[in-house]
């Protein structure tokens, strides 16, 4: 996990990105997670030794984060940032599977490495859709979409509670580790006893916080729900775009336009 | 041990999908008949509680490493295992969606091993057994160490079934599972020591908070047997529905167990599992031509003793126009920002 002051950067960045205001910011969620969702699962069906076929795919995170108007460079650094657990999983395949999988002029190449670039490469499509779904709608609009479509409600509410005060008390917890930084002269090292006394004092705070939060929300009628201004409705811009979309997946998972497109370049040259 | 999007198979993302959402909707029942509306924001405060903590790093002794709390077993602890299972689910998609750890997909795998685990296992019948009725300091640490050791371990356990299950590494189970265990037992000992501290810290300062925990339990029992049954009901309803769809890889299993156990006899197993599943396929595609395995990249796993022989111009064809479509993609993409920018001038 990162540092807590990049972390709670990091979230502040991409609430401010959701709020945009291009087509794809104003667009039912329901749609986007649907779409992002049907993708998600197409990227991961096909076979391991996948690559070409996989390629095409790249059309929807780009047409997200370019329509969207996304800082490409921070959605890069944020893949990166979490690249290594697939990568050392996935890099044992070079090792293990050694079978010569095609020959290009006089170099070999195995199953492994074929095998560990599809893994990439599904690395790279799942996750930068996910960081643009949430940079498109925010965590709000995710949530609400998840309880339009049947997820439990007491789930949901606690949900928006929690995405509420992640910021209240990550600013709570950045002033604490400030102020133990400042005392023991910034050293880098926090004892389990220090870090037992920090941490509970944060905990009794968020009881605490939570008991007035509680208090404050009777006085004011709480009723179990959430009210949200913006309203959700079905418009054919969302539908055309969740079916639109769908299809587009479904085809590209049966079709490999890759190696059609390139059989007739290369028939050409040839 | 955040299981990514990259690493499993649809079956078995979409399996434990069905098995968390059917605990979320299990766990979301229980806190309604509870009708405590305490707990809503009690569980939204904590939820954020732990993933402030997550950031926070103290050093592990004599190893100049450091290590941060998991959260789950004091969730469980504080909350009781529904309530705490349901934070879990919210603090993993918080970090699912805002850092990328994990994935959408993966997530239900995530809920699983750190969710399940360490509230619906751990907690009821490790941390309550030992703890018992009367809560003392030296129960309360013993505990909660070894119910995070364990919780943990079983969920490094459940990474490396479902990592080989869906088979898109080459990893064998025996290895790797003598990989992740020892790594997670350090780890777990690392965040059970965390948990105590916690704990006893709590237990000092403010005691009651502990005992009215030990006590409030309408919700402490929970029937083991009916989520067990439960999951076994889904396991079995969604296993036989994604094993259709998922036909093209459908023998991640198999081929590891062939694979480490060396058992001709699953093999031929295998093999008929696959002609039946062909054959089903056959049947149920919509497009046969195009079906998975007429590709010339999936390669047939069928071939035991040899690689199909691919044919290199097909390959370069594949490599050709994935650059092109990669290309076409990316301009795509400018163009529509291009626009935007002179929309915005």
């Amino acid at each position: 996990m990162a540092n807590i002051d990049s972390g709670f950067l990091q979230i502040g960045r991409m609430d401010t990105l959701a709020q945009g205001k291009t087509w794809l910011h104003r667009l039912d969620p329901r749609a986007k997670l649907i779409a992002v969702s049907v993708f998600i699962v197409t990227v991961v069906s096909f076979d391991k030794y996948t690559l070409s076929a996989l390629i095409p795919f790249f059309v929807f995170p780009a047409i997200l984060v370019g329509a969207g108007g996304l800082p490409v460079r921070f959605l890069m650094a944020r893949v990166l940032m979490v690249a290594p657990f697939a990568f050392f999983i996935g890099i044992f395949n070079p090792l293990l599977d050694r079978q010569t999988f095609f020959q290009m002029g006089t170099i070999a190449v195995s199953g492994g490495w074929i095998s560990f670039g599809s893994i990439m490469i599904r690395f790279v499509l799942t996750i930068t859709t996910v960081l643009a779904l949430i940079a498109l709608s925010g965590f709000n609009g995710v949530c609400l979409a998840m309880e339009k479509l049947g997820a439990p409600k007491p789930f949901v509410v606690q949900l928006l509670f929690l995405y509420r005060y992640l910021f209240v008390l990550t600013d709570e917890a950045i002033r604490m580790v400030r102020a133990r930084s400042l005392r023991a002269f910034h050293s880098k090292t926090m004892g389990i006893k220090t870090f037992a006394s920090l941490v509970g004092h944060l905990l009794l705070r968020a009881l605490d916080r939570a008991q007035r939060i509680h208090l404050a929300m009777c006085c004011r009628g709480f009723d179990g729900r959430v009210p949200m201004i913006k309203p959700m409705g079905l418009d054919w811009k969302a539908v055309a775009f969740t079916v639109g979309w769908c299809g587009l997946f479904i085809l590209l998972r049966f079709y490999n336009l890759p190696l059609k497109l390139g059989a007739l370049v290369t028939g050409w040259v040839g | 041990m955040h299981m990514a999007d990259a690493l499993v198979s649809p079956a078995v993302g979409g399996l434990m999908w069905a098995v968390s959402a059917g605990l979320i909707g299990y766990s979301s029942k229980k806190i309604k008949e509870e009708s405590d509306d305490r707990k809503i924001p009690l569980m939204g405060v904590m939820g954020a509680f732990v993933f402030a903590t997550q950031m926070i790093n103290f050093t592990i002794p004599a190893t100049g490493s450091s290590g941060h709390l998991g959260g789950g077993m004091v969730l469980a602890i504080l909350l009781g295992p529904h309530a705490a299972f349901l934070t879990m689910v919210s603090v993993l998609m918080v970090q699912a969606m805002f850092f990328a750890d994990g994935g959408l997909l993966a997530l239900g795998c995530n809920v699983f091993n750190l969710g399940f685990f360490p509230c619906f296992i751990a907690y009821p019948l490790i941390y309550r057994k030992i703890v018992g009725n009367q809560a003392s300091r030296g129960r309360m640490v013993t505990a909660a160490l070894i119910a995070a050791v364990m919780g943990l371990q079983m969920g490094a356990f459940s990474v490396v079934l479902q990592t080989v299950c869906s088979g898109i590494t080459e990893l064998p189970f025996a290895p790797f599972m003598l990989l992740m265990q020892p790594i997670h037992l350090a780890i777990g000992i690392v965040e059970g020591l965390a948990t105590a501290a916690l704990i006893l810290f709590i237990w000092k300062a403010r005691p009651e908070i502990m005992l009215a925990a030990a006590e409030k339990r309408p919700l402490g029992k929970i029937s083991i047997t009916k989520v067990a049954l439960g999951i076994l009901a889904t396991t079995l309803v969604t296993g036989g529905l994604l094993s259709w769809f998922a036909s093209s890889k459908p023998d991640g299993l198999e081929w590891a167990m062939f694979n480490t156990a060396g058992l001709e006899e699953l093999h031929n197993r295998d093999q008929a599992l696959h002609a039946f599943l062909d054959d089903l396929q056959g049947k149920t595609a919509i497009l046969p031509d195009y079906g998975f395995k007429s590709t010339a990249e999936a390669p047939k796993n069928e071939e035991s003793p040899n690689w199909p022989a691919v044919d290199p111009a097909t390959s370069l064809a594949g490599l050709v126009g994935g650059v092109l479509t990669l290309l076409a993609s990316i301009i795509i993409g400018l163009a529509l920002r291009r626009r935007k920018t002179q929309e915005l001038e």
